[in-house]
């Protein structure tokens, strides 16, 4: 009762900061962006305590099935936004993410069961240190995704000359591919890191690697695009919106790996 | 001489009357509106003998290039205070008051508080939205603060007025898009690059619209400024003007390479600019995008080059497009800022309200404490079996009953909402109770 009283109100904020985003992106106000930026924070606050408490219910981590996951998911998105935000001084992507926080947690609650799985075996803090770092570098990629559609949006509105409100509050096209270049960059250090950790949990646990898992395959893959991207966006003839294009398409595979690989191809990566 | 302005809300009976006379650029010309400009030194000076001469209580001159303005509140001895301030302005610059005919609008009351709020809003300036009447009109209302020439009617307006200047502008799109051509590409080339901090520009040319686009640059503090032209003479003239460095004509494709911003403004019948020297711009620049500016007329830059990846070309028709697609925008958001403006009239409305509601219940218990007095005395003359135990119940009934009836008026005058209907109510009080004619 009580995580669902939290996930409730987690939601109720963001979509809360939502709105300040939103108006801030309309009129520009130091203080409404402010205030948008605390209920964010607020907010994920919330969303860690509503899966700390789940935590406790089930005595292991919260993402133990699909729906702890992708609320892990939504919990890292928010966190690595609010991050970058503060990193780059930039609030005109908040009501954008915010709205997709609100969007995958209304879906969530839509689609999943609320009641909690049975417990699972505890599988100590390498595992937990494996799913949170991967799903964290799956948020940020999701949130280079969401940059870079806004970069390819700019741009065009930029060529058409066809420049509404929206255009001249947006960022600049080079602070969107400098945030987008660095949630890539947090991406990759999350996801090498989160490999590393399962690889070594799974060898402490049979004395070997699933290599060829297709979950560890498409994960390489991953990795594969997301560095020909980060060498790609530096290059004369891909820089600007070639490597925006080129960041989206790649998202494309993390949401494949995540929903059908996890769901119908990987034996060890299933969360249902 | 100096002088205080009065304190009309600590005066007996509070009348708050404000007057505005003025000129501006669409009532005179600008060879009209510099003869009645008023320097710093005579706005306060002006201020001054207009409450001198028992004109005004209070006074605020605006004058800026496109208008000048002189704000008050009116004296009681200053019946038709527009009238007064019309024939001091005349007198004030030495101009026949014919040639000012039809030239002069006059607003008092909330007519006048509002043209105040429009100017602040730079509803009611040449350039839709314009920030600079903001800060001109803080200055003049400080200079006269400080100087003793306003009051509390006075301050309160002009402090609404800064108010109503600020959330316009920040809760609307009024004053918020580019204007000019030359800002408007120096604002474009900001959505490529950000803060153009440690950006460089090269200008092509010395035309006049190029050099309004460089001082644009320069106050946002463009990194690296160089100038090229076919007279290097011209060139060096503008370069050391705009605090940059000259490049002869010559170099002009090895010098491409270098900035993020180019700006061109060449007399030129043929193309300056060619798809061929800017893409070899682009690749000695790593494909970073390169933003051009072209005000050539006929254009510098080919035509074809605007389909070069990570160039983005604007010419002076485009820049004329977005200006005028800005204009239309600013103008639908009138609507919006007279919104703003209205909400703060209903402030100042209701203010006027509470004073003005307060007074006349005064001025009707001191009316009504009168007329009992002389009552209870004749009534009482002829009534000798009244103890003086009696009388004084009888005045202290009487004294309570003027309480009781003017209590419940007091409270909906003081709280009551919608003060700007019941302004023209109190003014019916005080006619039916011939509340003024005392004072006359």
């Amino acid at each position: 009762m009580t995580t669902h009283l939290l996930g409730v109100l987690s939601l109720a904020l963001y979509l809360a900061s939502f709105f300040f985003y939103a108006r801030n992106l309309y009129v520009p106000s130091l203080w409404i962006g402010r205030l948008a930026s605390l209920l964010l924070a607020a907010g994920i606050a919330a969303q860690y305590w509503e899966l700390y408490q789940r935590s406790l219910a089930l005595h292991t981590v919260p993402y133990d099935d699909l729906y702890g996951s992708m609320s892990l998911f939504a919990w890292l998105l928010g966190l690595t936004y609010l991050g970058l935000e503060v990193f780059h001084r930039q609030r005109a992507v908040g009501a954008f993410v915010t709205l997709l926080l609100v969007c995958w947690i209304v879906l969530l609650d839509v689609l999943m069961p609320h009641s909690l799985p049975a417990p699972s075996v505890p599988r100590g803090p390498m595992f937990a240190f494996h799913v949170t770092l991967n799903t964290w570098a799956y948020a940020a990629f999701a949130l280079s995704f969401v940059l870079s559609v806004i970069y390819l949006v700019q741009d065009r509105l930029l060529r058409s000359r066809r420049l509404g409100v929206p255009f001249w509050r947006f960022p600049a096209l080079d602070v969107l591919d400098r945030m987008a270049r660095s949630s890539v960059y947090v991406g990759l250090v999350a996801l090498g890191f989160g490999v590393a950790m399962g690889l070594a949990w799974e060898h402490r646990l049979s004395g070997g690697y699933s290599l060829g898992d297709p979950k560890v395959i498409i994960t390489v893959a991953i990795v594969g695009v997301y560095v020909a991207y980060l060498l790609l966006s530096r290059n004369a003839s891909w820089r600007g919106a070639r490597a925006a294009l080129l960041c989206s398409f790649n998202f494309l595979m993390v949401l494949f790996s995540y929903t059908f690989v996890n769901l119908y191809f990987t034996r060890f990566h299933r969360f249902l | 001489m100096t002088t205080t302005a009065t304190n009309p809300i600590r005066a007996g009976a509070i009348r708050i009357r404000v007057a505005l006379i003025g000129c501006n650029h669409r009532t005179a010309p600008v060879e009209l509106r510099e003869r009645i400009a008023f320097s710093s030194q005579q706005a306060l000076q002006a201020a001054d003998e207009l409450r001198d001469r028992g004109i005004l209580e209070e006074a605020v001159v605006i004058s800026t290039c496109n208008r000048s303005e002189l704000y008050g509140v009116p004296g009681d001895l200053a019946p038709s205070a527009a009238e007064a301030m019309e024939e001091y302005f005349t007198s004030f610059h030495r101009i026949p008051r014919g040639e000012l005919e039809g030239r002069f609008y006059r607003w008092t009351g909330p007519d006048a508080v509002r043209h105040l709020f429009r100017v602040a809003a730079g509803l009611d300036s040449m350039l839709l939205g314009e920030a600079e009447i903001l800060g001109q009109l803080r200055t003049a209302y400080n200079q006269a603060l400080d100087h003793g020439a306003t009051g509390p009617v006075l301050n309160r307006i002009f402090q609404g007025a800064l108010e109503v200047g600020k959330r316009v502008r920040s809760e609307t799109e009024v004053g918020a898009r580019p204007m000019s051509v030359a800002l408007a590409g120096v604002k474009l080339a900001e959505r490529v690059f950000g803060n153009l901090k440690g950006h460089s520009a090269l200008i092509l040319g010395a035309g006049a619209v190029a050099e309004q686009v460089v001082e644009h640059m320069r106050n946002r503090g463009i990194g690296n400024l160089r100038v090229i032209n076919r007279s290097f003479d011209r060139a060096a003239e503008l370069a050391q003007r705009v605090g940059g460095e000259a490049v002869a004509w010559e170099s002009l494709q090895s010098v491409l390479g270098t900035p993020d911003i180019l700006v061109t403004s060449v007399s030129a019948t043929g193309h300056v600019l060619t798809r061929e020297m800017l893409e070899r711009a682009i690749a000695a620049r790593s494909g970073r995008p390169v933003f051009v500016v072209d005000l050539g007329v006929p254009r510098n830059v080919a035509d074809n080059a605007s389909g070069l990846y990570n160039l983005y070309l604007y010419n002076i028709d485009d820049l004329g497009e977005i200006v005028e697609q800005n204009k239309k925008a600013r103008e639908s958001e009138i609507p919006r800022a007279e919104a703003i403006i209205a909400e703060h009239i209903d402030k100042f409305e209701a203010w006027r309200g509470a004073l003005e509601a307060g007074s006349i219940v005064n001025d009707l218990r001191d009316q009504f404490h009168k007329h009992r007095e002389l009552i209870i005395r004749e009534k009482l003359k002829d009534m000798a079996d009244v103890s003086p135990q009696e009388r004084d119940r009888i005045a202290h009934i009487t004294e309570e009953l003027i309480e009781r009836l003017l209590e419940e008026p007091q409270e909906k005058l003081r709280h009551g909402r919608g003060m700007r209907g019941r302004l023209a109510g109190l003014e019916a009080i005080r006619h039916l109770f011939g509340l003024d004619e005392g004072k006359k």
